[in-house]
């Protein structure tokens, strides 16, 4: 009966193994259905002026990335400064805000209006960008999320590499960060302008 | 300065904890008593640096130190003094250096309030608890610093997050850690067992009212928790089966069944490997629960730190440590096998039932919990598991629990004839479901599952006061009753009062799930509306300044016929630094119910949105777990656990000698 106390162990150990083996998966290495597709339309209103709009049919014309983020998000505030960078290489970033005040795990949105909300994010993202350098060429906002839902968003940052033509090309999960860029998406991003 | 000094602190301390592993497990090891003592100076050593640390901090933010990040990020110059307090353990690192301060303070207690162990017991305990101590102390000092500086330093600070500006949020955490932290010292006394192979009555007296004390810790901890959110958050609600909530209540349901099961240990040495097992579950649990909350893995209402980075380094400590404690229990537990034998009808079998319902309700708990993280990992898809799942599983594992729960104080050990005690059993159980159908038949409230509520509550009742009576009633020892009352032990008190405090606790819950009643209206100044007999009258609302809010404070008058019973002032804040709305909801509070009133959103000029809440017998929901946690104090503080360890004292000292 020796062979019953071990038990706990090899469940355990089982545990471990799902649990590592889940976290290998990369989310990354997800193909995303969209690419080749249009990039879905929307008319979101804009950081600048919130009575204006914009969407692709703005853009369209040339290369962007379209940057998926928010100030509660970690891994964006490490991204930032990199974005900066690339701006100052040329790169066209523009900026899609997601769910600024609901997406953030300290607030309960259910507390507000949507008028607070509206005043409350504009002001978190003018701070970031007052307080951390503006990377965006245009910058958009989705306070509920539901633009983003059309584009399978599930986490921030994300970044979706959309040629001239208005045609998703590349989508990439996680945060831009030099190695990556040097590595692989600089490529993709100039596989961009010469599709154009 | 004050943050390197502070950092300095936290690096000796990290050493010295190695140290305390080193010399308190080889000491006791080698039998080298010179090594076991400076093992358990080390400990207290450790507690004096954290102490230190900890207590830097807290001048930190009381000085307004923005050049010290967490501060900034935590704190105002606005900010009551007693909240730049509390924001110290208002955060991820903060409260992650309060975990440590809260290990090292059970460890130096271990070291210096248990002079009945064996000296090479308590080193083996300190020396493992040390280690524990270890890996935290490297996790807080390589990725959660609370010290890091921010440069340049901001003017301001971005003030502590307004949900925690409260006093539930002063006492909540402590004693939560208190709890989680105290599993550690019955999980250091369980692999103490499992290295030298001896589990005797004396450990189980060893490690019984640690056990307890950490129960008490978790216990209020959880009740305070809940109390919080009750208030706080402004929806009325008690407990949400958030996983945050879970990963507290989790290792509560273990430890409760490990306080249970060590007594079968102490009294018929039975049980022993599942008395190891359940004090090795706990505190995994319980760094589970850390994990859980501070990896960012959950968002919830609570889950205020989120970096990957973390949560793999608590990932990774939890498996060393259960994965060295379930490998030491595989490789040893065979040699704690044995204890005597007992047939089915017997007190052993019911707290055996306790043991398994305790545990499956746990391992359900748990599996509602991280379910949907698991299918999210493994890319399965999404999903949430909400409160009817944990209500479905848990109130069908509950209700046996406690109806065992009354019967057992009644059963013999090893063998009781079920003739003697079936006539008593049937008939309570009889007259318990039948009253419980006459009280909700005259209140009008007839529904399953207030019944079956209202007839556990009796149940628990009719039981406890039978047991006393029957315990005052016994002629045999030619005693007056009071001379009997006072010789009852405090653990039979603890029995006692704690299962009172489930039965508190269950009517508490069943009442108000009944008869609690909600209505959100729109009011303008001087509108009435009535709610469970209460008419509620609007007032309207005010400007005031806060130290650091503005408030708009409504007032409402509550009135039952012509009586004025409460002015309540629900108010909705503005934080300066977070521009956030804040709900703070006002209660009047009696032991017969709540009147909780909170406000919505202003509808237009004088007219808001105000909800009215009655909550009858809320009390009890915090009454209940009080007494349980006043029930394992009195436990603990039985004199039988002190006075034998005393006595056990010389043979050991020679032991460690030899």
């Amino acid at each position: 009966m020796r062979w019953k106390y071990g038990l706990p162990l090899i469940v355990f150990a089982g545990l471990v193994l799902l649990f590592a083996f889940g976290f290998r998966l990369d989310p990354r290495e997800v193909p995303s259905p969209l690419i080749g597709k249009a990039a879905p339309l929307f008319s979101l209103p804009r950081f600048v002026d919130p009575q204006s709009q914009a969407g692709p049919q703005t853009w369209q014309g040339a290369p962007y990335l379209l940057n998926v983020w928010a100030t509660w998000c970690v891994s964006c505030r490490q991204e930032h400064a990199y974005l900066l960078q690339l701006k100052a290489q040329g790169v066209r970033i523009i900026g899609f805000n997601y769910k600024e005040v609901r997406g953030d795990a300290q607030l309960d949105a259910r507390q507000m209006t949507v008028q607070a909300e509206t005043e409350f994010a504009w002001q978190r993202i003018g701070e970031w960008l007052r307080d951390g350098g503006n990377p965006y060429a245009d910058l958009v906002v989705d306070l509920t999320g539901r633009t983003a839902i059309d584009y399978g968003v599930y986490g921030t940052p994300e970044t979706f590499f959309i040629d001239g033509a208005g045609v998703i090309r590349y989508k990439h999960i996680g945060p831009i960060t030099r190695e990556l860029w040097e590595k692989s998406l600089r490529a993709k991003w100039q596989a961009l302008q010469g599709g154009q | 300065m004050w943050a390197e000094w502070g950092q300095f602190l936290l690096a000796l301390a990290v050493a010295v904890a190695g140290l305390q592993a080193l010399f308190g497990l080889v000491g006791a090891a080698r039998h080298r008593l010179a090594w076991m003592v400076a093992a358990r100076r080390a400990a207290v050593a450790q507690m004096v640096l954290l102490l230190t640390a900890f207590a830097t901090l807290i001048g930190r933010f009381l000085a307004s130190d923005f050049s010290v990040a967490l501060v900034a990020k935590n704190s105002s110059t606005l900010t009551p003094w007693y909240y730049q307090i509390t924001a110290t353990w208002g955060n991820h690192e903060g409260s992650m250096l309060m975990w440590a301060l809260a290990l090292s303070g059970w460890t130096a207690a271990v070291a210096w309030r248990s002079d009945s162990l064996t000296e090479a017991m308590r080193a083996r305990v300190v020396g493992i608890l040390g280690a524990v101590s270890t890996g935290f102390l490297l996790f807080l000092t390589l990725t959660s610093n609370p010290f890091a500086r921010l440069v340049p330093a901001p003017g301001q600070g971005r003030d502590l997050n307004p949900l925690l500006q409260d006093p539930g949020m002063i006492i909540h955490p402590p004693l939560l850690y208190m709890g989680y932290v105290g599993t550690a010292v019955v999980f250091a006394f369980a692999l103490a067992a499992l290295i030298t192979g001896r589990m005797d009555a004396a450990w189980s007296r060893w490690a019984r009212p640690w056990g307890l004390a950490a129960w008490v810790f978790l216990t209020l901890g959880i009740m305070v928790g809940s109390w919080w959110a009750y208030y706080e958050l402004g929806w009325g609600g008690w407990w949400f089966w958030d996983p945050v909530e879970n990963a507290s209540f989790i290792p509560w349901l273990v430890l409760t069944a490990f306080i249970h099961s060590i007594i079968v240990t102490e009294k018929r040495g039975a049980f022993r490997a599942w008395t190891v097992l359940l004090a090795i579950a706990a505190f995994s649990l319980s760094l589970l629960g850390t994990f859980l909350v501070r990896s960012g893995v959950i968002t919830s209402v609570h889950a205020f730190a989120s970096d990957p980075a973390r949560g793999l380094f608590i990932l990774g400590l939890l498996a060393v440590t259960v994965g060295v404690s379930l490998l030491l229990f595989a490789w040893r537990a065979p040699m704690l096998a044995g204890g005597g034998a007992f047939a089915w009808f017997a007190r052993e079998t019911t707290l055996l039932i306790n043991n398994i319902l305790m545990s499956v309700a746990a391992a359900a708990i748990l599996l509602g919990t991280v379910y949907p993280l698991l299918l999210d990992a493994l890319r399965l898809g999404k999903l949430s598991v909400g409160e009817p799942y944990f209500v479905a599983v848990f109130v069908p594992l509950m209700t046996p629990a406690v109806l065992f729960m009354a019967i057992a104080p009644f059963l013999r050990w090893k063998q009781d004839e079920w003739s003697r005690l079936a006539r008593r059993i049937v008939g309570d159980l009889a007259v318990t479901m039948g009253a419980a159908v006459l009280l909700l038949w005259w209140l009008d409230h007839l529904t399953l599952r207030a019944w079956l509520g209202m007839w556990l509550t009796l149940w628990v009742a009719v039981g406890s006061f039978r047991l006393l009576a029957e315990r005052l009633g016994n002629r045999m020892e030619g005693q007056s009753a009071i001379e009997r009352l006072v010789r009852i032990p405090g653990s039979w008190w603890g029995m006692w009062l704690a299962h009172l405090g489930v039965g508190a606790f269950i009517m508490g819950a069943t009442l108000l799930g009944a008869f609690e009643a909600r209505l959100d209206v729109k009011m303008a100044p001087g509108q009435t509306a009535e709610l469970s007999g209460y008419l509620f009258r609007f007032l309207g609302v005010q400007e005031v300044p806060g130290p650091n809010y503005t408030a708009m404070r409504g007032t409402v008058e509550v009135r039952q016929g012509d009586r004025l019973v409460a002015v309540l002032t629900p108010e909705k804040r503005s934080y300066h630094f977070s521009a956030m709305l804040m709900t703070e909801a006002a209660v009047a509070t009696t032991l017969w119910r709540d009147l909780y009133v909170s406000l919505g959103d202003r509808v237009d000029g004088d007219e808001w949105v105000v909800m009215l809440f009655y909550k009858p017998m809320v009390l009890f929901l915090w009454l209940g777990p009080l007494l349980m946690a006043i029930a394992g104090v009195t436990a603990a503080l039985d004199r039988r656990y002190r006075r034998t360890q005393a006595a056990a004292m010389p043979t050991v000292a020679l032991a460690a000698r030899g």
